[in-house]
């Protein structure tokens, strides 16, 4: 179980640019829950994110991941519990390296690097047959340089290589943001299998309403550093959009005026 | 340029090779561009001169060279990344402080090594000894070398170092500590050119503390003349790329050295150094331009 409790996250404190990113963040999320994460601009959900990753350091409160307190550790350290796709397709791999060496990288995530060869026949082997539910014919391009493929094809690797090891919890995002409609609804649907065949724990940062409710099985909302609300359950079954802004505007007394909420 | 003068710049070229090797290592796959291989160059020739000299054995001798370089590569890393200062100004100041070290561990500014017992004093005495004997031990060490980092290279701790220097927070992401790798991998880059530094000194039979000058753009020059010419997009071919680039860049050198007609003596090494990477730099920028030009043209 992953529990966050009570996070405060100020950046620029004391200047005239204060932040305040998250204002008191308590959140516990179950094994096998699925979490979408929605919010405007600077409602705080890359920060909460970035906060669970060991990215960024809370000035108060804690993160922790099965009972193991893991506040004070940096990202690095946390990479044995926590997986990862980001929003830039360039971000979650290396360039110059070749797929199949990704790959190799992120199927020792968070273990231990010894002087043994990072690839061998049973890894390549591991890594065709993961390679081809992309359906992008990468199972035979093992060996050429990452940065050859576009940013669509870099996303799936992406995600193929977050889930080669097992994780506490999966995060991915908004891993499907900058892509072109047609990819970020592949990358999406692959997403969702593959969290359902696992049963991974995951939480989801989204920029669109839809992809908040029809994914996952919890809903949770930020404003301006706070949760506004959190539907799970029952609660959540044929939930529309216009449903998430009217829990918006109760909860809240406000009117969302977030255009790229309300567009997406 | 005579054929003893072509095999010496072969042999020069391959000892450098290592430098390439170590300068590779620090500025290409770690992207830390590092000076420090100025001060490592003639630490690794002094230590192993004045061990030498002692009276020690030169393959203990070497052996320490090693370690000196590894050291002073070590010192550079833990500057930048303990206290999160600029690599380059780490390295700069490690540089600078070597100068003095290596003058106190030498105890004077140059070292003879002639008569001297070495590790290539066996090679020297062989009855057929002749021309190719030094290029070919050179080939041997630095190829033994290159194998050896291209092993480290591919392993799950050199795929960690190689991340590091090509995509940090994926790096992180994955669980690497990339403070522990930049350590080892200027460690390493810096243990490869002491190690050059010694075997120049055993080889040319002195060491001297003025040896360092201009190492940097040595090992550039073999980085940058090798992508040039070979383009490499894996990681073997970056390596002997960088090896063979050092050795174009010698025979460049002998060339312009012995082109009477431009009338360069010695002295004028390190601008005919500058000159080459200057050349070698701005060559790939000017054919991009030049393809620009000549598809703008095309164009109905």
């Amino acid at each position: 179980m992953i529990r966050l409790t009570d996070l405060h996250v100020t950046f620029n404190r004391g200047s005239a640019m204060e932040k305040k990113a998250l204002r008191g963040i308590t959140l516990d999320i179950k094994e096998g829950d699925f979490v979408c994460v929605i919010g405007g601009n600077g409602a705080g959900k890359s920060t909460l994110l970035n906060a669970l990753c060991g990215d960024i350091f809370p000035e108060r409160g804690s993160v922790s991941i099965d009972e193991i307190d893991v506040t004070s550790l940096p990202s690095w350290q946390r990479a044995p519990y926590v997986a990862r796709v980001f929003q830039d397709p360039m971000a979650g791999t290396c360039a110059n390296l070749t797929i199949e060496e990704n790959m190799a990288l992120a199927i020792g995530r968070g273990d231990k690097r010894s002087l043994k060869l990072a690839l061998n026949k049973s890894h390549r082997e591991t890594f065709r047959f993961q390679l081809s539910r992309l359906k992008l014919g990468l199972e035979n391009r093992l060996s050429d340089p990452i940065g050859l493929l576009s940013g669509g094809q870099r996303q799936g690797v992406s995600l193929i290589m977050a889930v080669l090891k097992p994780m506490k919890i999966l995060v991915l995002d908004e891993h499907t943001a900058a892509l072109d409609p047609r990819t970020a609804a592949f990358i999406l649907e692959l997403s969702r299998e593959i969290v359902r065949e696992n049963n991974l724990t995951t939480l989801m940062v989204t920029h669109s309403m839809h992809q908040a409710i029809e994914l996952g099985n919890r809903t949770l909302m930020l404003h301006e550093g706070r949760v506004v609300f959190d539907v799970k359950g029952k609660e959540r079954e044929g939930l529309t959009v216009p449903d998430l802004l009217e829990l918006f505007h109760k909860a809240s007394g406000m009117e969302l005026d977030d255009d790229s909420l309300l567009l997406s | 340029m005579n054929l003893i003068q072509f095999m010496f710049a072969v042999e020069l070229g391959l000892l450098f090779g290592l430098v390439a090797l170590g300068v590779l290592l620090s500025f290409r796959i770690l992207d830390f561009p590092d000076l420090t291989v100025d001060g490592s160059f003639p630490l690794g020739a002094g230590v192993s001169a004045i061990l030498i000299v002692s009276g020690f054995n030169p393959w203990f001798a070497t052996f320490c060279a090693i370690l000196a370089g590894m050291t002073a590569g070590f010192t550079t890393a833990w500057i930048s990344v303990r206290w999160n200062i600029l690599h380059l100004l780490a390295s700069i100041l490690t540089m600078t402080a070597l100068y003095s070290i290596n003058l106190r561990i030498m105890g004077r500014s140059n070292i003879g090594l002639l008569g001297e017992n070495t590790i290539f004093s066996p090679i020297e005495a062989l009855p057929h000894s002749d021309l190719y004997i030094m290029p070919a031990t050179m080939f041997v060490i630095t190829g033994l070398a290159l194998l050896l980092v291209y092993r480290f290279l591919s392993s799950e701790k050199g795929l960690a170092m190689r991340a590091t220097g090509s995509n940090i927070r994926m790096a992180k992401a994955q669980g690497v500590s990339v403070n522990r790798q930049i350590l080892l991998g200027l460690s390493i880059s810096n243990g490869l050119v002491a190690l050059a530094g010694s075997l120049y000194a055993q080889s040319q039979g002195f060491a001297d503390i003025t040896l360092g000058q201009g190492i940097i753009l040595f090992g550039l020059a073999s980085v940058i003349v090798g992508e040039a010419f070979f383009n490499p997009k894996r990681i073997l071919a970056a390596l002997i790329a960088c090896v063979v680039g050092s050795i174009f860049y010698r025979l460049a050198v002998a060339m312009a050295l012995n082109a009477s007609f431009l009338g360069l003596e010695t002295q004028d090494l390190q601008l005919i150094t500058a000159v080459i990477v200057g050349i070698a730099m701005i060559t790939p920028r000017l054919r991009a331009k030049i393809l620009d030009f000549k598809a703008s043209r095309s164009k109905p």
